[in-house]
């Protein structure tokens, strides 16, 4: 297993170099530059030292390789700074917001739990709901439970996640009065007080994410337990006398998990954009957010260190549903 | 359509097409049945409605600013009935026959603008998914068909299914938007923009299912026999390969058009879809998000059409998956 893992992460650094390469791509050879807002009144030779300051003289494959050293050389060192007190970063640029002028990582690092907040829990919470009602729905097809589950999770499947923030809003927002409208990130947890307040604030986010995902869930995992349940050895666990309540939950249920974990991973960069909608309606202070204010702002580093965050967070992801993979079905780890 | 199925049934059930069983199978599906219904009525009322409804989706009237919908007067101050008849009540709240479904902050009729809106929701769904079609099947079709390509293409595939893909079609809208529209004209730009942007982004599932099919045709006989005749490699994708992956290739054009519908509303929701002035679903919605509290239905209106239209591709898909499956047709 551990070899297992080793290979895949091993396998995941060109894909996140390929990845950080696209994105430079993407970003650089774009016409609107950060130079369009600068007005026509300033002189050509002001506008040729802006860019010169801002390094955008340098050709391409200098600045692709200047930020890659940035990113992976010069902010490790100074974590290992900020942490150990030792001095190796010192005199090393570090990778600098337009907008704001302070450097990108820290922005980064202090929304970073807000969205890994909401998406994890939300993730957890549509995993819990949806491989039940998964398996209830296979094991009684047809049943009242199977077609209600059915039709919900079609329509949490195709209603859009701000369509659902927006009518959660203006329901119990709006209308109720019952939860805040908007995310309070400034927020302190020191009393039971504060504590039930923060908990009302992600009930609507972390609501609208759940029943996208676990909609999607539930229809994946219905499909691969009515496809096991036909099979043979599920005869033949039955024919040798083994309850009924084994030969589901143990069998039937482990196997049908092998092709709704590669869907789920395949499905992560879906569940991290349904994150960025969910933050710009309910105003959460993380990832998303930043990134489209940051996008309006045309603030280059920002948006690119920040795309790669976002490539790097699905890398992570699909790592670990990897290594479930593995561990759910042994064959795949010797091929 | 019925009368017809019937009838050829009937008639001559030996030279039978084989597109009437499929027919027969996906009427058997209520909720397909029930959402190609909607479709069809949602594609004559955004194409053929704004032909006959007398206001213009663009032109703003100060006067009549900010009316309520024919419906709203239930719940007002004594009213139960909805304003059908232009009463003291109506008045009050400015509601008229005029404007069925009332009018925004700057007079503009509520129903043409969702009828126009409509219009480009579903032009755009329809053109990413046709794009998204082609580069899924052309790539699928290369990677299983040509042993040498398959590696290259599928790692190809790979990484853009691991690419952050939200992030990076709002950084093409963003930094391409001004030049395509200085190019191409501001409609037309932002149109090319994200046609192309959405359906660049989203052919890999398309892509790896036809691998997957080709794969396995290129075992059968049928392949072996032309082959042995002298069959081109492009002879044989044209005539035998690419019309024995159309089923799959159809179930996933259903889904790529609710796909796309949602992302085109997804980056309007974001402010980097379409320019205000060219209405979609997305962008009335994201337009009129400010005014929730006070009018609700000008918002959630727009997002619930967005809604029925995307569940309703989904059902119709669903059925066509069950109708083309060869395994669950005929029983």
């Amino acid at each position: 297993m551990l070899n297992y893992a080793i290979r895949r992460l091993v396998l995941a650094i060109p894909t996140l170099l390929l990845i950080s390469l696209v994105i430079f791509l993407v970003i650089d050879l774009a016409p609107g530059s950060p130079m369009s807002q600068v007005p026509l009144t300033v002189p050509p030779e002001v506008r040729a030292k802006i860019r010169e300051s801002l390094g955008l003289d340098a050709p391409i494959y200098v600045r692709y390789f200047k930020w890659l050293g940035q990113f992976f050389i010069t902010e490790p060192a100074y974590a290992i700074d900020h942490i150990f007190g030792t001095n190796w970063a010192d005199g090393r640029q570090r990778i600098l917001s337009y907008q704001s002028r302070s450097p990108v990582i820290d922005i980064i690092w202090q929304r970073l739990p807000q969205t890994l907040l909401v998406v994890g829990l939300s993730y957890v919470l549509a995993v819990v709901i949806a491989i039940p009602i998964g398996i209830i729905s296979a094991y009684r097809q047809y049943s009242w439970i199977d077609q209600t589950g059915t039709f919900v999770s079609m329509i949490g499947f195709s209603v859009p996640t701000f369509f659902t923030g927006t009518v959660l809003i203006w329901i119990f927002a709006t209308k109720l009065g019952w939860l805040p409208s908007v995310y309070n990130t400034a927020m302190v947890v020191d009393s039971w007080a504060t504590f039930w307040s923060r908990v009302s604030q992600m009930v609507m986010p972390v609501t609208v994410l759940t029943l996208f995902n676990a909609s999607q869930i539930s229809r994946y995992m219905r499909a691969s337990m009515i496809d096991n349940l036909g099979q043979d050895y599920v005869r033949t666990a039955r024919a040798k006398g083994l309850p009924e309540r084994t030969v589901v939950l143990t069998h039937v249920f482990r196997n049908s998990l092998i092709p709704v974990v590669t869907v789920v991973a395949l499905g992560v960069p879906t569940i991290f954009a349904g994150a960025i909608i969910t933050e710009r309606v309910f105003g959460v202070n993380g990832l998303g957010q930043q990134l489209i204010t940051s996008i309006f702002a045309n603030d280059i580093p920002m948006v690119q260190t920040l795309t790669f965050v976002f490539a790097a967070l699905i890398l992570i992801f699909n790592l670990i549903a990897d290594l479930i993979y593995g561990w759910l079905d042994p064959r795949i780890r010797y091929d | 359509m019925t009368d017809l199925t019937s009838g050829t049934a009937v008639a001559d059930k030996s030279s039978r097409n084989q597109w009437w069983d499929v027919w027969d199978q996906f009427r058997k599906h209520k909720g397909a049945m029930i959402g190609l219904w909607f479709i069809l009525f949602i594609v004559v009322f955004t194409l053929f409605g704004p032909l006959i409804w007398p206001y213009d989706a663009a032109k703003p009237d100060i006067r009549a600013r900010n009316t309520w919908a024919i419906w709203s007067c239930v719940g007002q101050s004594s009213g139960t009935w909805p304003c059908l008849f232009p009463g003291e009540e109506a008045r009050a709240i400015k509601a008229s026959w005029w404007h069925p479904l009332g009018t925004d902050q700057l007079g503009r009729d509520n129903l043409a603008r969702i009828m126009i809106g409509g219009r480009v929701s579903l032009a755009v769904g329809m053109t990413a998914m046709l794009l998204s079609i082609f580069l899924g099947t052309l790539i699928g079709v290369l990677a299983g068909y040509f042993r040498r390509l398959d590696g290259v293409l599928m790692r190809f595939t790979d990484l853009f299914l691991s690419l952050p893909l939200l992030p990076l079609l709002l950084i093409f809208a963003a930094l391409y938007k001004d030049s395509l529209s200085r190019m191409m004209g501001p409609e037309l730009g932002v149109f090319t923009l994200i046609v192309v942007a959405i359906g660049v982004t989203s052919w890999m599932p398309t892509a790896r299912i036809v691998r997957g099919e080709v794969l396995a045709l290129k075992e059968r006989e049928f392949v072996l026999a032309a082959r042995s005749i002298g069959t081109q490699s492009t002879k044989m994708i044209l005539r035998h390969i690419i019309p024995n992956v159309v089923s799959p290739v159809m179930v996933a054009a259903a889904l790529g058009v609710a796909g796309a519908i949602i992302t085109e509303s997804v980056l309007s929701f974001l402010g980097q879809g379409f320019p205000p002035d060219f209405p979609t679903w997305g962008s009335l919605l994201f337009e009129q998000i400010g005014y929730l509290e006070l009018y609700p239905m000008r918002p959630l209106l727009p997002g619930i059409l967005i809604s029925l239209t995307v569940l309703s591709v989904n059902y119709v898909g669903d059925g066509l998956r069950d109708a083309l499956d060869p395994r669950i047709r005929g029983r």
